[in-house]
C-alpha cells in the first residue's frame, strides 16, 4: 500500500475527507478574530458567531450570555461533527478517530479521580468534562480508592487499560501520584498511537508521526518545566517521556538533568525546529511558551492540510476547532471581565 | 436595419433598465421609509458599510433587539409544538402593536411561560419519581416474596413499621426518604432495589459485580411499559432491579455506583403489609399529582392558544422589522448625522412609485424634511431584472441555472420557452407518453393555488416549479409524436388510409418489399405502414438523423444571429464585423450547405451519398462529384463555399485584437496627465460608490489570447456541436425503441397467453415499466439533453452570462425565504 494511497484511499475515506476539508474552511479567519477581539460585549460576540457556522448552536440562547455557554455550544458543535464522521467512518479511519479522543478521556479520568479526592460533587465534575473523553461508566471513577482499583473497577473496560500496566500501584490516590497517571498513560497513549500511525503506512504514517512527534516533545518540555523543584526525581522524570520524538532519546537525556528554564532552553536551541520557539521567548521567560507552542502546533496542523489521502487530516482537523474554541473562550473571558487589553496575549490565529 | 429599430421591444429580451440612486432620508423617517420601501419590493440596497463588522454599525442594538424576541417567538412556538397544539391566526382582528409593546408582551409571555414550566416540571418529576416508585413496590415485592419469606422477624419488626408509617403519612418526605435498605435479616443480608434504564443494566449488572467480587445477587424484571425518566424527561424503557448483598461498606460502594448510572433507589419495605400500605399511599398521591398537573397543562395549554392566535403576526412582524434595520445597517450616516445616505438599484419603471412611498413615508412620520432621491451616475455594470410571469419564470431559472444575464444582454430564456420543450419532444416523441405527462402537468397546474401555499417535499416542488415547462414539454411530444406516429410505439391511422398497399393478396407480413404507393403520401407525420417492415430503422433513423441537423443548424444560427443583436445593441461594431460576420459565414458555408443539401436531397428524392460530398468536399474539392451530383454547378458552389469557410477563420482571429490595441493606443495618446486631474473629482466622493471609475489595463497578450481561444472554439465547435445535435436522434430512437420492447416483448406476449393471471401480470409489468423507465427516467434523460443543447450548443454562440440577480429589498421574498 506504501506510497499508494491515491489509488485506493477514496474507496472509504474519500467522503469523510471531503466532509472534514469542508468542516475546516468553517474555521475561523484572521478577520473574524479580529472582529471578535473588537467586541465589547458577549452579546457581540454571539452576534459575530450567529454570523459564522456557529450560529445555529447559539441562536437560541437567551442573553445575557456565560462564556461557558459558548464555549459549551462551540465544543457541542465539535462533537456533533465528530459524531458525524465517526458514524460515516470504515476500519481503520474509525479507530483513528477514536484514537483522537482518548487524550480527553486521560483528562477526564483525572479530572474525576483529583475532583473525588478533594470531595467534589460529582455531577458537577461531570458537567466539567470534555465531552469528547466521555466514557459509559466514567462516573464511578468516584467509587475507587486508589489506582488498582481505579483499573479493576472501571478503567479495565474502557480503550485506556492497556495504558494502566505502568502505573498499577496499591498507593491511596495524591494529587502527585495523579498527576503522575496522567502523564504516564499519556505518555502511553502517545505512544500506541505513534504505533498505529506507523502501521498505517503512507502519508498518514508519515504526517502524523510528525505530528504526534511534536505533541511529545511539547508534553516533554512542559514535564520539565512543571517539575522544576519539585520532588519528583530525574529518573522518575525521564520515565514519562514518551519513547519517540525529536528529542528522543539524546535530548530527554538533557532535559531529565535540567533544574532551571534556562537549562531547558540550552537543550531544546540545539534542534532545529524548537529554536525559534525559543528564539521568540526572551531569557527565563516561560510564560509565553504556551503560546509559542500552540501557535507552532497550528502551522504543522494546517500544513497536514496540504496533502491528500491521509488521515492526519482528521487529527489536524479536531486540533484545530479545539484551538478555536480555547481562542474563543479567552476572547469571551477577556471581555466579560473588561480585560480588553489582554485579548491578543493567548489567541492563536489559524489563518 | 431601421425595421429592426422599429419593431416594439420584447420585456423578456432584454432586462430591465435600471439606474443607480442616491436617497437622504432625514433619521426621523428612515425607518418608515425604508419599511415602506420593503413593501413596495422594487430596490436594492448597495451596502456602503462593507468594512464595518455587524456589531459596529448603527442600528446594532435594535437588530439585537430583534433577534432576541425571534428567539422568544421560536421558544413561544416550541412550547406550542411540543403541548400538540397548532398556532391557527384568530379570527377576530387583533389590534397593531409596536414593537416595544410587543417586546414587553413577549417578556412578560416567556417569563410566565418557563415559570409555568418550571412548576410543572417539579410536579411531572415528583409524578414520575412516584410512578418509578410504584414499579420498583410491584416488581420487587415479587421478588421478596418469592427468596422466601421472613416470618419470624416480621413480628418483631411491626412495632417500627408503624412508627415508620406514621412518618410517610404526615408529610410527603416519601422520597426523600430514599435509599432506605431494607432491614437486615438474621443472615445479614440486606438489600437495595430501584429502577434503571434498560441500556445501562449490563454494565450495572457487571460493576457491581466487579465491586462486590461477586457477593452479591442481583435480580432485575422488566417494568411493563415505557415510563418517563425523572430527571431528562424523556420515555426509556426502564428495568427494575433488585441487589441482595452484605456489609456496609459494600452498601455505600453500590449506592455509590447507582449514583453514578443515574439509578434511582427507592426503598421497598421487606414484609407485605408495610408494602401494602405504602403502595397504598404512592397510589394515592400519583392520583392527587396527576390531577393537579392536569390543571396546570389546561392552564399551560390555554395560555398557549391565546398566543397562538398572534404567533404568526408576530413572527412575520419581528422578521420584518429585522430585516429594516439590516437594511438601514447598510446605510451611511451623512456628515451631520442628521440623515441616512443610501444607494441603490431600482427600474427606471419603479421611479415613480418609489418616490411616491417615500412621500408617504414623510407625510406619514411628520418629518419637516422630504427625503431626497437622485438618480446617480454609476459605472459599476447594474443587477440584471427580468420581470417574470408563471410561465416564463421556471425558463428563466433554467437559463439563470447556466448564469445570470449581464445586464441589457440578450435573453435566451425568449427562445427556451419554445425551443427547449421541442427539443425535449424530438427525443420524447409519442403521444401516449405525451398524454400521461400531460394529465401530470395539468393536475398540477390545476392545483396550483393549494400546492403553491404548503410545503413539498424537494422533488415534488422541483416538479411543481416546473409544471409549465412540464405542460409544453408534454404539448410538443404529443405533436412530435403525432408526427412519428407512436402511441406507446404503436401506430394509428389518424389521418386516413396509408399510402401502401400490397402488391397481391399473398403478402401478409407487411413487408416493405411487397408494398406499393398506390395512393398520395400520408399526410401528416410518418406514414403507420413503417412500422414494423424491415426497412423501418433505416428509414426512420435516416429522417431524425437529418431533422437534428437541421434543428441544430438553425438554432446554432440564432444564437449567432443573437450575437448580431447584441453587438448591436452595446454599439459595438467590431463584433459585428470581426465576429459576427466570419461566424456565420464559416458555419453556413460548411453546414448551412449540408442543411441545403439534405433539404434538396428530400425533396428530389435523390439518392445521393451526403458522407461522400461532405467528405470530398475536403479532400478533394475539384474532383467530378459524379453520381452523388444534386444540382448544377454544385461543385463551383463547393469550392467557394470552401474558401469562404477558409478565410472567415483567419478572419475571426486576427483583426480584432490589433484594432483593439490600435484604439486604445490612440485613446490614450498624450493624455497620460489627464488622469490627475480626473481623479480629483472623485475624491470627495464615498469611497465605494459604485460610481468609482476604474481604469483597465490593455494587455495585448491577454487580448489575443483570448480571441484566439474564442475563435478556435467555435470552429471546432462548429464541428462538434452540429455533431452533439445527433443526441437528438439517438435518444428518440432508444425512447421509441424501449417503448416497442416494453410494447411487444412484455405486453403482446403476456397477451398471447390465455391466462388471466399472465395476461394481468404483463399489464402490471408493462404499466410499471412504462411509468418509471418511460415516464421518469427517459423524461429526466432527454430533459437533461435539452438543457445541454441548450446551455452549451445554443448559449455559447451569444450569452455571456456574468451578469448578477436582481435581489430588491423586499418583505415578500424576506417570507419566502423563511418558509
Amino acid at each position: 500500500m506504501y506510497g499508494f494511497e491515491a489509488l485506493t484511499f477514496n474507496i472509504h475515506g474519500g467522503y469523510l475527507e471531503a466532509i472534514v476539508r469542508g468542516y475546516r474552511s468553517g474555521l475561523l479567519t484572521a478577520a473574524d478574530y479580529n472582529n471578535l477581539c473588537q467586541c465589547e460585549t458577549l452579546d457581540d460576540i454571539k452576534m459575530h458567531l450567529s454570523a459564522t457556522e456557529y450560529g445555529s448552536y447559539l441562536q437560541n440562547e437567551p442573553s445575557p450570555l456565560h462564556t461557558t455557554t459558548i464555549v459549551e455550544k462551540c465544543t457541542l458543535k465539535l462533537v456533533d461533527e465528530y459524531k458525524h464522521m465517526l458514524a460515516q467512518a470504515t476500519e481503520p479511519l474509525s479507530t483513528f478517530l477514536e484514537y483522537i479522543t482518548y487524550g480527553h478521556m486521560i483528562d477526564n479520568v483525572v479530572l474525576i479521580v483529583t475532583g473525588t479526592l478533594h470531595e467534589r460533587d460529582v455531577q458537577e465534575l461531570l458537567e466539567k468534562c470534555h465531552p469528547l473523553g466521555m466514557f459509559d461508566s466514567i462516573a464511578t471513577l468516584a467509587v475507587a480508592q486508589n489506582m488498582r482499583e481505579l483499573y479493576r473497577l472501571v478503567l479495565v473496560d474502557t480503550p485506556l487499560a492497556p495504558y494502566f500496566s505502568e502505573c498499577i500501584t496499591s498507593e491511596d490516590l495524591d494529587d502527585m501520584n495523579i498527576e503522575i497517571m496522567r502523564n504516564t498513560l499519556y505518555k502511553a497513549y502517545l505512544e500506541d498511537f505513534y504505533r498505529f500511525c506507523k502501521t498505517l503506512g503512507g502519508a498518514t504514517a508519515e504526517i502524523m508521526s510528525d505530528l504526534l512527534a511534536f505533541e511529545a516533545d511539547r508534553r516533554a518540555v512542559n514535564i520539565t518545566i512543571n517539575s522544576i523543584g519539585t520532588e519528583l526525581t530525574r529518573d522518575d522524570r525521564r520515565k514519562l517521556y514518551s519513547n519517540f520524538g525529536l528529542l528522543y532519546p539524546y535530548g530527554h537525556e538533557e532535559l531529565a538533568v535540567c533544574e532551571d528554564i534556562d537549562q531547558v532552553r540550552a537543550a531544546m536551541e540545539k534542534y532545529p525546529p524548537y529554536q525559534s520557539i525559543f528564539s521568540k521567548l526572551s531569557y527565563g521567560e516561560s510564560q509565553m511558551l504556551d503560546k509559542a507552542f500552540y501557535e507552532e502546533e497550528v502551522k504543522r496542523l494546517c500544513l497536514a492540510f496540504e496533502q491528500q489521502f491521509h488521515y492526519g487530516v482528521f487529527f489536524a482537523y479536531m486540533r484545530l476547532r479545539e484551538q478555536e474554541i480555547r481562542n474563543l473562550m479567552w476572547i469571551s473571558e477577556c471581555v466579560a471581565q473588561n480585560q480588553k487589553s489582554r485579548v491578543h496575549d493567548s489567541v492563536v490565529f489559524i489563518f | 436595419m431601421e425595421y429592426i429599430d422599429r419593431l416594439p421591444a420584447m420585456d423578456l429580451m432584454r432586462s430591465e433598465k435600471m439606474m443607480l440612486v442616491q436617497l437622504i432620508i432625514p433619521v426621523e423617517s428612515a425607518h418608515r421609509a425604508v419599511s415602506y420601501l420593503g413593501e413596495l419590493g422594487l430596490l436594492q440596497f448597495r451596502d456602503l458599510n462593507d468594512d464595518k463588522s455587524p456589531f459596529q454599525r448603527t442600528f446594532v442594538n435594535q437588530v439585537k433587539r430583534c433577534a432576541e424576541m425571534s428567539r422568544k417567538l421560536r421558544f413561544i412556538k416550541e412550547q406550542i409544538h411540543k403541548a400538540g397544539l397548532t398556532p391557527s391566526p384568530s379570527p377576530a382582528p387583533q389590534p397593531d402593536i409596536d414593537l416595544e409593546e410587543l417586546e414587553i408582551q413577549l417578556e412578560e409571555h416567556e417569563h410566565g411561560l418557563i415559570e409555568m414550566n418550571a412548576n410543572s416540571e417539579k410536579l411531572q418529576q415528583t409524578y414520575n419519581e412516584l410512578l418509578e416508585f410504584k414499579m420498583v413496590l410491584q416488581k420487587a415485592g415479587d421478588f421478596l416474596l418469592s427468596t422466601g419469606s421472613h416470618v419470624a422477624t416480621q413480628e418483631t419488626e411491626l412495632a417500627e413499621n408503624i412508627h415508620v408509617n406514621d412518618d410517610y403519612a404526615e408529610t410527603s418526605s416519601l422520597l426523600e426518604q430514599e435509599m432506605l435498605p431494607g432491614p437486615s435479616n438474621q443472615t445479614g443480608v440486606r438489600f437495595i432495589s430501584g429502577i434503571i434504564c434498560k441500556s445501562k443494566v449490563l454494565r450495572f449488572e457487571r460493576m457491581l459485580f466487579r465491586t462486590t467480587r461477586g457477593n452479591m445477587l442481583f435480580n432485575q424484571a422488566p417494568t411493563d411499559d415505557q415510563i418517563l425518566d425523572p430527571a431528562t424527561n424523556e420515555l426509556v424503557e426502564k428495568i427494575v432491579f433488585v441487589v441482595f448483598f452484605s456489609g456496609e461498606q459494600a452498601r455505600v460502594k453500590i449506592l455509590k455506583i447507582c449514583e453514578a448510572f443515574g439509578a434511582n433507589c427507592y426503598p421497598v419495605a421487606e414484609d407485605t403489609i408495610r408494602r401494602r400500605q405504602i403502595t397504598r399511599e404512592v397510589l394515592s398521591h400519583l392520583s392527587d399529582l396527576e390531577t393537579t398537573l392536569e390543571a396546570g397543562l389546561r392552564h399551560r395549554d390555554k395560555a398557549l392558544i391565546s398566543i397562538g392566535f398572534h404567533l404568526a403576526k408576530w413572527m412575520n412582524m419581528v422578521r420584518r422589522e429585522k430585516a429594516v434595520y439590516d437594511t438601514l445597517n447598510m446605510l451611511n450616516f451623512d456628515v451631520t448625522k442628521k440623515c441616512l445616505v443610501g444607494e441603490g438599484w431600482c427600474p427606471i419603471f419603479a421611479k415613480t412609485k418609489i418616490q411616491e412611498a417615500l412621500q408617504r413615508a414623510t407625510t406619514d412620520s411628520n418629518s419637516q424634511v422630504g427625503v431626497i432621491f437622485h438618480v446617480m451616475h454609476s459605472v459599476e455594470s447594474p443587477p440584471t431584472y427580468f420581470k417574470t410571469n408563471h410561465l416564463t419564470n421556471a425558463y428563466q431559472e433554467i437559463v439563470d441555472a447556466y448564469g445570470v444575464a449581464k445586464y441589457q444582454e440578450a435573453n435566451p430564456a425568449v427562445y427556451t420557452i419554445i425551443t427547449f420543450p421541442f427539443l425535449f419532444a424530438v427525443m420524447f416523441g409519442d403521444w401516449g407518453h405525451g398524454i400521461c405527462l400531460l394529465l401530470g402537468a395539468l393536475f398540477l397546474i390545476a392545483r396550483e393555488k393549494k400546492l403553491g401555499s404548503q410545503k413539498l417535499g424537494s422533488f415534488m416542488e422541483m416538479l411543481f416549479g416546473g409544471r409549465y415547462v412540464l405542460l409544453l414539454m408534454s404539448l410538443f411530444s404529443i405533436y412530435c409524436g403525432l408526427i412519428y406516429n407512436e402511441f406507446f410505439s404503436v401506430p394509428f391511422h389518424i389521418f386516413g388510409n396509408s399510402a401502401y398497399r400490397c402488391r397481391d393478396t399473398t403478402c401478409s407480413d407487411s413487408r416493405s418489399v411487397g408494398l406499393v404507393k398506390y395512393q398520395d403520401t400520408y399526410p401528416f407525420g410518418v406514414d403507420p405502414s413503417w412500422r414494423g417492415s424491415r426497412s423501418e430503422l433505416p428509414f426512420l433513423n435516416s429522417l431524425k438523423m437529418k431533422m437534428s441537423i437541421l434543428f441544430g443548424i438553425a438554432q446554432m444560427n440564432l444564437g449567432i444571429i443573437l450575437s448580431y443583436f447584441n453587438a448591436r445593441y452595446f454599439g459595438n461594431s467590431l463584433d459585428i464585423k470581426y465576429q459576427f460576420v466570419p461566424q456565420m459565414i464559416f458555419l453556413n458555408s460548411l453546414f448551412g450547405y449540408l442543411s441545403l443539401l439534405i433539404i434538396i436531397k428530400w425533396c428530389s428524392g435523390s439518392q445521393a451519398d451526403l458522407y461522400h460530398v461532405m467528405i470530398y468536399m475536403f479532400l478533394s474539392p475539384f474532383e467530378d462529384l459524379g453520381e452523388n451530383k444534386l444540382f448544377w454547378g454544385q461543385n463551383v458552389l463547393q469550392v467557394i463555399l470552401l474558401l469562404l469557410a477558409v478565410i472567415a477563420v483567419p478572419w475571426m482571429l486576427f483583426p480584432k485584437p490589433f484594432i483593439l490595441k490600435r484604439l486604445h493606443t490612440e485613446r490614450f495618446q498624450g493624455r497620460s496627465y489627464t488622469a490627475l486631474g480626473t481623479s480629483d473629482i472623485y475624491d470627495d466622493e464615498e469611497p465605494d460608490s459604485a460610481r468609482e471609475p476604474h481604469l483597465e489595463e490593455f494587455n495585448f497578450s491577454e487580448v489575443f489570447v483570448h480571441q484566439m481561444i474564442h475563435s478556435i472554439e467555435f470552429v471546432l465547435g462548429a464541428v462538434s456541436n452540429t455533431a452533439s445535435y445527433l443526441r437528438l436522434w439517438a435518444l428518440s430512437l432508444a425512447h421509441s425503441e424501449l417503448s416497442t420492447v416494453f410494447y411487444e416483448k412484455v405486453l403482446l406476449l403476456a397477451w398471447g397467453y390465455d391466462n388471466l393471471v399472465i395476461r394481468l401480470v404483463g399489464l402490471a409489468v408493462f404499466s410499471f415499466a412504462t411509468a418509471f423507465i418511460l415516464l421518469m427516467m427517459e423524461t429526466l434523460s432527454a430533459f437533461l439533453h435539452a438543457l445541454r443543447l441548450h446551455w452549451v450548443e445554443f448559449q455559447n454562440k451569444f450569452y455571456s452570462g456574468d451578469g448578477y440577480k436582481f435581489r430588491p429589498f423586499s418583505f415578500a421574498a424576506l417570507n419566502e425565504d423563511e418558509d
